[in-house]
């Protein structure tokens, strides 16, 4: 492992599903790393790349979008859209020595308390892994 | 003029203060630009704690409020209501959470604080760039809309008629009542169900305020709560309801048979047919994908003998808009197919039947005129129940269907009176759940009566000399058991309504992890839904025996009545809104809404929301590739803030409690 690296984690959640669970891992008391960082939003449909971009370079090493189970969406198909903001900008990232892994988008449910903690616990080791954010410095913005 | 922000750390008692220093959070929040002030204190959302920002608003002149506290999914609308009152519009704070997201699941206390520290900072930064945001006020139409007519629909209708709104009542089989309509007995009193049951089916066709519509569904919702516009699908009956006075001449002498689904399969009914004597409407339906004059343009029976002439075979399905203030669904719940679960034997052995085919059987207007007897006629002389049939069990679901203890003891009873006291009767059970007023007395009395008990999930039945034999294990005891009966009763588990998923989808509501609707909270909302004026009434919420439905219907009723009776709303101001100076006119917005809530204004070019339809969802501003179209309160500017907040200083490690001179440093960026 890498020793002294903690990486710092920004979540874009969804008001009616991840949201609600994260609250829901909390009231249940289940522990995570402390690592991240939540942002809430009504829907992840709402989530402009550009917030993960900027995210990423004002210092987060990593970047959760996570809502509502497909067909969940509260706003009947907002995740649908951020699943292919999410993908085409997976695709674009590398071209800018950005990690394609640095970027996540998962679903959990409002009742997923358990879900939401071994996600979030499971991001930020895999981006401790990664290693810190090098094309950050070199990034012209 | 510069902001002047009050920020406010609470302690929640010992849930946030427990983990986090809150006192050194706020010394922190206090070194912030702007911050005017920055207090902690131990129950914020208390009376002393609101009147503290009020005052706070008032003698520090503050133009934006921050609370660190619990979720803002709790006390959001506490703290803005709060702000109000101290004469600062809701959207100029910022409510951020310290708990669940911080306190309670982090382990290091040093963590937890500055972690606590970076969503403050966050939420100081995103606040300064809020704007005042007014909610409107729309008017409520008077008329409800409620959907399924079991025992919770037809109780939630009749309140809401009674309180002088009018009802739309859409059920999609032939006739009301649901479930209930099947049962003879209901526990524990033991009255009879129709006897209960009939009276209000018939209230609801008599009550001018309830407009019934059978064999119906909803296929579209649009709109907001205050004005949904519903289409309901009018499937065609073929037999004109204003003019079948109900006599029942054509189901006598209809040629063409098939199972009867009300009947659970356990006897035939004909092509024309309607569920019992007694069903509300009386007016039979044409099974369309039977009747040989439909199929096969032959026989035409019905129509020559109805003395009527309400026999109409070229009847079309119709579609009926009608215009509502609120929604309570009721659309209850099925009884699982046990046939999945092989080791009982259903489908396979005759003489297992599923606790719905029992009461059927026991039922006066059933297949059997009431008489509880196996296929070849003759009375059992044993009988085994198997309890928790898919309930339970992390194979099929894992809660506890709430019913079918008490269902069951309602068997033992009946087939000790009707059958005979001599007739054995074994129960299959993993716990007696008898938590109702007048249960547990009920249990009593069954067991006083010689019913015999066994406790343990049965392993499976198997077929011995012509004899069913129940194998398992009488966990009690410690000793495997081979029980011999003539007859078993699986109960099986209440679940979701079969097309559950698609009214969830239709009326935008979430279903949980069990497949039941989702309510907004698990206690203090049980009969509202997450979307607005969508209510919920009985066993489509989760399982529930009759007096809970009627109970839970009650309350949903109550809420649309609440609605109905203030006729007026307060809608939420956080809608998209489209710069009209930046929109390039792409379009792209349009088709991305599944509100259908952004027009084209042709002459200027530019895309408009339409503020009365949007839902705020952000589909539009996710996409805009101007940057033109923003949501209200989660705008880029304050999302950009928000983000810079919070990767506001890195990893380093918290100052020492005791140390202000260090706490007041807001960190390097
Ligand atoms: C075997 C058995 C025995 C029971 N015995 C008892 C008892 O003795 N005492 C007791 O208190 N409880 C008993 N219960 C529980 C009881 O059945 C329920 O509490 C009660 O029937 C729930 O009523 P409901 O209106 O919520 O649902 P339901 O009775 O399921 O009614 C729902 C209605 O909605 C309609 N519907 C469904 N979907 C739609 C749609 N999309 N559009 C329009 N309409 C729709 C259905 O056709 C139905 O008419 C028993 C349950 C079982 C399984
Ligand atoms: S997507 Fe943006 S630019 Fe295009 S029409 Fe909609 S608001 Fe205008
Ligand atoms: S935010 Fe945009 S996409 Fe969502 S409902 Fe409003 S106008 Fe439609
Ligand atoms: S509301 Fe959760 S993803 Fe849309």
């Amino acid at each position: 492992m890498s020793s002294e690296f903690e990486p710092t984690i920004l979540a874009f959640v969804c008001n009616w599903c991840t949201y609600t669970a994260a609250d829901l891992a909390g009231t249940s008391r289940m522990v995570q790393q402390p690592n991240l960082r939540l942002v809430r939003v009504m829907c992840t449909g709402m989530v402009d790349p550009k917030y993960i971009v900027k995210s990423l370079l004002s210092g987060a090493d990593g970047v959760l979008v996570s809502g509502c189970h497909p067909g969940d969406c509260h706003y009947i198909n907002g995740n649908y859209k951020a699943r292919r903001r999410v993908k085409l900008l997976n695709e674009i990232l590398p071209q800018f020595g950005i990690e394609r892994e640095r970027v996540k988008l998962t679903w959990v449910g409002a009742s997923e308390g358990n879900e939401f903690a071994a996600t979030v616990n499971g991001f930020i080791n895999e981006i401790r892994e990664l290693g810190p954010m090098e094309a950050r410095s070199m990034a012209v913005v | 003029m510069a902001n002047r922000i009050g920020v406010y750390i609470c302690h929640c008692g010992s849930n946030i203060a427990g983990k986090v220093d809150c006192a050194g959070v706020a010394r922190f929040a206090s070194g912030i630009k702007d911050v005017a002030v920055a207090r902690d204190y131990q129950f914020m959302c208390s009376d002393p704690g609101q009147e503290m920002i009020i005052r706070d608003i008032r003698e520090h002149g503050l133009n934006r409020v921050v609370v660190a506290s619990c979720s803002p999914r709790l006390h959001e609308k506490t703290f803005q209501k709060a702000c109000a009152r101290g004469g600062l519009n809701p959207y100029l704070m910022q409510h951020c959470c310290i708990r669940e997201h911080c306190s309670w699941t982090t382990a290091d206390p040093g963590e937890a604080t500055a972690k606590a520290r970076h969503i403050v900072e966050a939420a100081v930064d995103r606040v300064g760039h809020h704007g005042e945001l007014f909610s409107r006020e729309v008017d409520v139409l008077p008329d409800v809309m409620v959907v399924g007519a079991g025992i919770a629909g037809i109780q939630a209708s009749l309140d809401i008629a009674k309180s002088g709104h009018q009802v739309h009542l859409v059920e999609k089989s032939p006739s009301i009542g649901g479930h209930m309509a099947q049962f003879d007995k209901t526990f524990p009193t033991l009255d009879c169900a129709a006897c209960i049951s009939t009276p209000k089916m018939v209230a609801v066709s008599q009550e001018p305020n309830i407009h019934l519509m059978t064999w119906s569904e909803v296929v579209d919702v649009s709109g907001f709560v205050g004005n949904y516009t519903v289409t309901v699908l009018r499937k065609p009956r073929y037999v004109n309801e204003d003019i079948c006075t109900g006599c029942g001449a054509c189901l006598e002498k209809c040629p063409t048979k098939t199972l009867s689904e009300f009947n659970e399969g356990l006897s035939e009914r004909r092509a024309i047919y309607r569920n019992s004597p007694q069903a509300v409407p009386s007016t039979p339906v044409i099974d369309a994908s039977v009747c040989k004059k439909i199929t096969k343009d032959k026989c035409g029976i019905c129509q020559k003998v109805c003395p009527t002439g309400a026999i109409d075979y070229t009847m079309r399905e119709r579609r009926e808009v009608y215009h509502v203030g609120s929604i309570v669904l009721a659309t209850g719940y099925d009884a699982m197919d046990p046939t999945p679960l092989r080791e009982y034997g259903f489908g396979r052995f005759p003489e297992v039947y599923t606790a719905l085919q029992f009461e059927r059987l026991n039922n006066a207007v059933g297949p059997t005129g009431g008489k509880i007897v196996m296929k070849n006629g003759e009375k059992p002389k044993s009988v085994g129940i198997i309890h928790c049939v898919g309930s339970r069990d992390r194979n099929y679901h894992e809660y506890c269907s709430r019913t079918c203890c008490m269902y069951a003891l309602k068997f033992d009873h009946l087939i000790k009176d009707k059958v005979g006291h001599d007739t054995r009767v074994y129960n299959f059970y993993i716990d007696m759940r008898c938590f109702g007023k007048g249960y547990e007395e009920f249990f009593r009395r069954v067991q006083e009566e010689g019913v015999t008990f066994i406790r343990g999930r049965p392993a499976e039945v198997v077929e011995e000399d012509g004899k069913l034999v129940v194998v398992g294990e009488d966990t009690l005891l410690g000793m495997n058991v081979r029980v011999p009966v003539d007859m078993v009763i699986l109960c099986t588990a209440m679940e979701p309504g079969r097309g559950a998923t698609e009214v969830a989808r239709v009326f935008g509501i979430a279903q949980g992890q069990d497949g039941f609707f989702l309510e907004e909270h698990p206690k203090l909302g049980p009969v509202s839904t997450a979307t607005d004026g969508v209510f919920l009434a009985g066993t489509c919420q989760g399982p529930k025996d009759i007096p809970d439905a009627v109970a839970h219907a009650s309350g949903g009723a109550a809420q649309a009545i609440a609605l109905a009776a203030r006729g007026k709303v307060s809608i939420s101001p956080t809608t998209s809104w489209i710069d009209p100076d930046v929109c390039i006119g792409c379009k792209v917005c349009i088709n991305l809404c599944p509100y259908s809530a952004i027009e084209f204004d042709e002459r200027r070019n530019v895309s408009v929301i339409n503020e009365a339809m949007c839902k705020g969802c952000g589909s539009c501003a996710g996409y805009c590739p101007s940057g033109a179209a923003q949501i209200k309160h989660f705008n880029q500017t304050q999302l950009f803030n928000e983000i810079d907040g919070m990767l506001g200083m890195m990893f380093e490690p918290p100052p020492p409690a005791s140390d202000p001179q260090a706490a007041d440093q807001p960190g390097e960026a």
